[in-house]
């Protein structure tokens, strides 16, 4: 961060306490509740102020590449290499995750490559609103590249909202139309090893992104490209270069570094606090 | 036992060795328990959300005894009638438009009001439970005197410069901004060995859960397989082994290339 930026977010922090200390004068405040306030408006400041640096010159910020990223283009590639459809899995659950939310939009951007490359897209959903989403994406997509008669509606479809039936439908259908390449993109459970371990006997080329913790493992064990966390929730500000996407991914890392800043100013605090040198703990504070 | 628990078990044992058979490879008896599995569990689904969701909890207040709709029609679950569950109900309404494509573009407003009442309710709850929940466990004890330097599990000063360390090095590895070389990119390539070693344990333990749920499977099919169900594990089998054979005779697998 350039020394301008940590003057601007400094002075809005501070302003941000004061406000704080205002409000919580007055009864309709939930004092108990301040220090995530602080941090929700903290974000909103930061989100506010990147996405106005990115609209201003987006194509100087720098990001750091991605492998897997990379990968997704030369998945599409070899899929119309091979004249073998995408097989595109944004997970189990509804849009209210917003893991499933950042797989329809990666799903946009992959519907682009197979509208400009010509080939098939096959998207399997297990929630019905998943599938009404999925498909306007899609067909947004397809009608940006100028290719809108190569969109048909039966490329998202519905299997069932069960968790292990949708995992035997997706196997069968990797089984039967042996997809090139596998995306799997959203929220997953523990169908996701029964996935990326059939995609594997296939010889699809997989690509994983999640943030559930518990399943990233097996991706990487059977994928030859997994997205974690928040390489995943960057990937569609990656693929679309568009500026408030560019200016999430900077709030994202702004954040961090004041968050790992915070932790060690706790650390440091509680050291002191153990030593008997300060009389308040910070963590009490923060709730 | 019942004709109905004999049969239950017959067709149990089936699927369960329907689905195993993929182990040999994609065939018929796969794809009779996968489309069976599918099309009953749609229909399960349809059905358990409307009795356990719409019906109770949407129609049940928009009908309630105190509704006034009740001299037309009451449904009572308990509840009192709130007049502001007819906008679920619109929206789910809007939802199903979309199969009319002039007015599809009705379906948006479902999505819309998910996604933004999601963001909405998780931001506050990621922040409460990850965000902050991290920061109080990564500041930890370290200078307090009544800790030991090392110990094999539970506190210590050392196990607590772990995960100091372990957390600022991968919190590290997700910034973007910065190109991964030098003495910045060793740091963060000490993140991903703690990403990796937390992947490998949690490995471990899911691949421990799986195999009591396979123990849970074998379990009833050797139950299957007594006297009291007519040896219906062992039918069953024998059944899937001959038809398989007959079948691979008769579709002897082709070679590329």
């Amino acid at each position: 961060m350039d020394n301008k930026r940590v003057l601007i977010y400094a002075g809005g922090i501070l302003g941000i306490v004061i406000l704080t200390l205002i409000l919580s004068q007055f009864h309709i405040f939930n004092s108990s509740r301040s220090f995530m306030f602080i941090v929700l408006l903290t974000i909103i400041m930061v989100l506010f102020n990147e996405i106005q640096n990115a609209r201003k010159d987006s194509d100087s910020i720098f990001l750091r590449t991605i492998p897997g990223l990379k990968a997704v283009e030369e998945a599409v590639g070899r899929s119309t290499e091979m004249g073998r459809p995408i097989l595109y899995v944004p997970g189990i659950m509804d849009m209210n995750e917003v893991e499933t939310v950042a797989g329809v939009i990666i799903l946009g951007h992959v519907a682009q490559m197979t509208a400009q490359y010509e080939t098939g897209l096959d998207v399997p959903v297990a929630r019905s609103i998943v599938m009404q989403a999925a498909r306007e994406s899609c067909k947004e997509a397809y009608l940006s590249q100028g290719r809108p008669e190569m969109f048909n509606e039966d490329m998202v479809h519905y299997i069932t909202d069960d968790q292990f039936a949708y995992a035997a439908g997706v196997n069968g259908i990797m089984q039967r139309d042996k997809p090139a390449a596998c995306l799997y993109m959203g929220k997953f459970y523990a169908e996701s090893l029964l996935f990326a371990e059939t995609g594997n006997g296939i010889g699809a080329i997989q690509i994983a992104g999640t943030a559930s913790q518990a399943q990233i493992p097996f991706f990487v064990t059977a994928c030859d490209y997994t997205l974690m966390g928040e390489e995943y929730f960057a990937a569609s500000a990656y693929l679309s270069r568009k500026p408030e996407l560019i200016g999430g991914v900077k709030t994202q890392d702004t954040v961090k570094l004041m968050l790992i800043g915070l932790i060690i100013v706790c650390l440091v605090m509680r050291a002191l606090f153990d030593l008997d040198i300060v009389s308040f703990n910070l963590l009490d504070m923060i709730g | 036992m019942s004709f109905s628990t004999i049969l239950g078990a017959w067709i149990a044992a089936f699927l369960t060795l329907g689905i195993f058979s993929y182990l040999y490879k994609d065939n018929p008896f796969y794809k009779i328990a996968e489309h069976v599995f599918v099309g009953v569990s749609a229909a399960y689904w349809a059905a358990t959300f409307y009795w356990t969701q719409i019906y109770p909890n949407l129609f049940g207040r928009l009908f309630a005894v105190d509704s006034p709709f009740a001299s037309m029609y009451v449904i009572d679950k308990g509840h009192e009638y709130n007049g502001l569950y007819f906008f679920p109900l619109l929206l789910g309404i809007m939802m199903l438009l979309s199969v009319f494509k002039q007015i599809n573009w009705m379906a948006r407003w479902g999505i819309a009001y998910t996604v933004g009442i999601a963001a909405g309710l998780k931001a506050f709850g990621y922040l409460s439970s990850n965000v902050i929940s991290q920061i109080k466990s990564t500041a930890v004890e370290l200078f307090s005197g009544e800790l030991s330097f090392f110990a094999m599990s539970g506190d210590s000063i050392f196990n607590n410069i772990v995960i100091f360390i372990g957390t600022i090095s991968a919190l590290m590895y997700f910034y973007f901004s910065r190109e991964q070389s030098g003495a910045y990119g060793r740091f963060t390539r000490l993140g991903v060995y703690f990403l990796m070693i937390s992947f490998g344990a949690s490995f471990g333990f899911a691949v421990m859960g799986r195999i009591s749920l396979l123990i849970g499977r074998f379990n009833d099919l050797i139950l299957f397989s007594n006297p009291s169900y007519n040896y219906g594990t062992f039918w069953m089998l024998g059944l899937i082994i001959v038809v398989l054979g007959y079948w691979s005779f008769q579709n002897p697998e082709r070679t590329e290339g």
